[in-house]
């Protein structure tokens, strides 16, 4: 894996909010067809990283970010058409998000917004996504219901359905099980396990477990630095370059 | 037993709680009083003229019979012209003010000029419109002029009423609708205005309550004490409710004593019935809602 050229290279990134400094100055590689798992406690930068891979600065006046985020090799901090990125790129957010509108129109959406008009491609897509996202035999029956009624578990996958129409080459995951039951937790982590056959993950996670049970490489990030980034089971077996690390990993702190 | 025996300060609490609860309840009261004397008045004197004829003939004898026919008219088309301003405006304001508007000074002074806006009294409006329309514009004394001067006053309306629905549908539909790639418009178009059309359409019908029963800001700019005629396009001038029921109550002599309350009737019932409309496409949306 680690033969590849880097799907995603960020250099020297920081973010900031205000005054506030979120992220400072972090270099990594995310290799494809890999889960890359980002571990640290509350307010250490996650999720500041995942927002500067989509661009969200765009929305957001007071996030300022600087440094180089390479996707495929092409620095994205500058492109003008931020829309055909976060086509590339899907996320899910801590908090299930189900569009208050029909199951299946929450997931042909995307595919709308990307041109496809034709029912039988987004009746196609719809149960594709579905299935990946292992939610299709909970609710084929009932894709016109309401996609905000469904319970917790079933909005997240549905946000990951959602997040799966658009064809994303990079998944971006905002400790997607914080809101969700173990049991869908668990279906979920199966349906990463597959899809990084095919795309490359970043996993953000407050669960330590979770980041050893799926990510290949893991990122520690403490007090918006990123302390190390290490083969998971290297990190788990006490390989690590700093103290500060195997503290956080076995429960010391955070 | 005496677990639960209530001790000198749950006495208290009990009290004080009773009497806030009283008191209250005695100033809702207090405040339907007059709502309630209005419309037992308007009924009783105003009900004797009500007739269909009374809808649909035109003031005879100089306003002192016949019926209301041409200032009923004239309102709904002073009501539709300054809707027809004023809706389009608002709205698009109101969108640029809470889906795109940066925060900075400028945005902060347009919202500051807003809440002015609401404050200034009708007369002023009255005169800006004459100023304004009637004089600079060279409308004349015209429905254009007179819904135009009303679509100024109305517009805090609809756009305070638009933005505030529009804020109330939650930021995480936005920030996934971006995520997925879409755009403003396209978050705006497919799911913040779907999901906040209730609001808006609560504030327009407010602003047509309001509307229909201006007077000052039409009296200077576009409506006759009398015609007898309907006007024929929006450069005419024409008759209105409000406007006719302060002349038949002030500036005419012998009128019925019932004439006056008759056409106050018609006219709050307008409002009254328009006010219902939207209480009821409220409760019709809100059990549609979708989160």
């Amino acid at each position: 894996m680690v033969d590849n050229a880097p799907k995603l290279s960020v250099r020297n990134l920081s973010v900031r909010y205000g005054d506030k400094q979120a992220l400072n100055g972090i270099s990594l590689d995310v290799f494809p067809n890999e889960i890359f798992g980002i571990i640290g406690p509350a307010n250490s930068g996650k999720t500041s990283f995942l927002r500067a891979l989509n661009r969200m600065e765009e929305f957001d006046p007071n996030m300022t970010v600087e440094g180089d985020i390479l996707f495929e090799g092409q620095d994205i901090t500058a492109i003008r058409n931020v829309y055909a990125l976060r086509r590339k790129v899907g996320v899910v957010f801590p908090l299930p998000v189900g569009l208050p509108m029909s199951i299946y129109e929450n997931v042909a959406f995307a595919p709308k917004l990307g041109g496809i008009k034709k029912k039988a491609e987004l009746d196609e897509i719809v149960e594709r996504c579905l299935i990946r996202a292992a939610l299709w035999d909970e609710v084929k029956d009932r894709l016109n219901a309401l996609g905000s009624l469904l319970s917790g578990g079933q909005q997240q996958r549905l946000t990951i359905a959602r997040a799966l129409s658009q064809n994303p080459e990079l998944l971006l995951l905002d400790e997607f099980s914080i809101a969700v039951d173990p049991v869908t937790t668990m279906r979920i982590e199966d349906v990463l396990k597959e899809l990084k056959e095919e795309i490359t993950i970043v996993l953000v996670t407050n669960l330590v477990q979770q980041a050893r049970r799926l990510a290949d490489r893991t990122a520690f990030f403490l007090e918006s630095e990123l302390v190390e980034t290490a083969e998971t089971e290297e990190l788990f077996s006490g390989v690590v370059k700093d103290q500060r690390t195997r503290d956080y990993v076995e429960g010391r702190f955070g | 037993m005496s677990l639960f025996v209530r001790t000198e300060l749950d006495e208290h609490n009990r009290r004080v709680e009773w009497l806030v609860k009283t008191l209250f309840l005695l100033m809702t009261v207090l405040l339907i009083i007059p709502v309630a004397l209005i419309m037992g008045i308007l009924i009783q004197r105003g009900a004797p003229v009500l007739s269909w004829g009374f809808l649909t003939e035109v003031p005879t004898n100089g306003m002192t019979a016949g019926g209301i026919f041409t200032a009923l008219i004239g309102t709904v088309w002073i009501v539709a012209v300054a809707l027809l301003a004023s809706v389009p405006i608002g709205v698009a304001a109101a969108v640029y003010l809470s889906e795109y508007a940066p925060d900075n000074w400028l945005t902060r002074a347009i919202n500051l000029a807003i809440i002015n806006l609401a404050g200034v009294p009708s007369i002023v409006h009255a005169l800006f419109g004459l100023g304004a329309f009637v004089v600079f514009f060279g409308f004349g004394r015209s429905i254009l002029a007179a819904s135009l001067t009303l679509a100024v006053m109305t517009l805090p309306i609809v756009i305070v009423a638009t933005r505030e629905s529009l804020q109330a549908v939650p930021h995480a539909f936005r920030e996934a609708c971006w995520n997925m790639g879409a755009t403003r418009w396209q978050t705006i178009r497919r799911v913040v205005l779907p999901n906040s059309i209730s609001g808006i359409l609560t504030g327009v019908i407010l602003e047509v309550s309001r509307t229909a029963g201006e007077t000052a800001p039409i009296m200077f700019t576009g409506a006759a004490a009398f015609l007898p005629f309907l006007p024929q396009g929006v450069l005419d001038q024409t008759m209105a409710m409000s406007l006719h029921l302060y002349v038949v109550s002030t500036q005419v002599p012998d009128v019925p004593d019932a004439l006056p309350f008759g056409v106050a009737l018609v006219l709050i019932s307008m409002v009254l019935v328009m006010n219902a409309t939207s209480i009821a496409f409220r409760i019709y949306l809100r059990n549609k809602r979708k989160w």
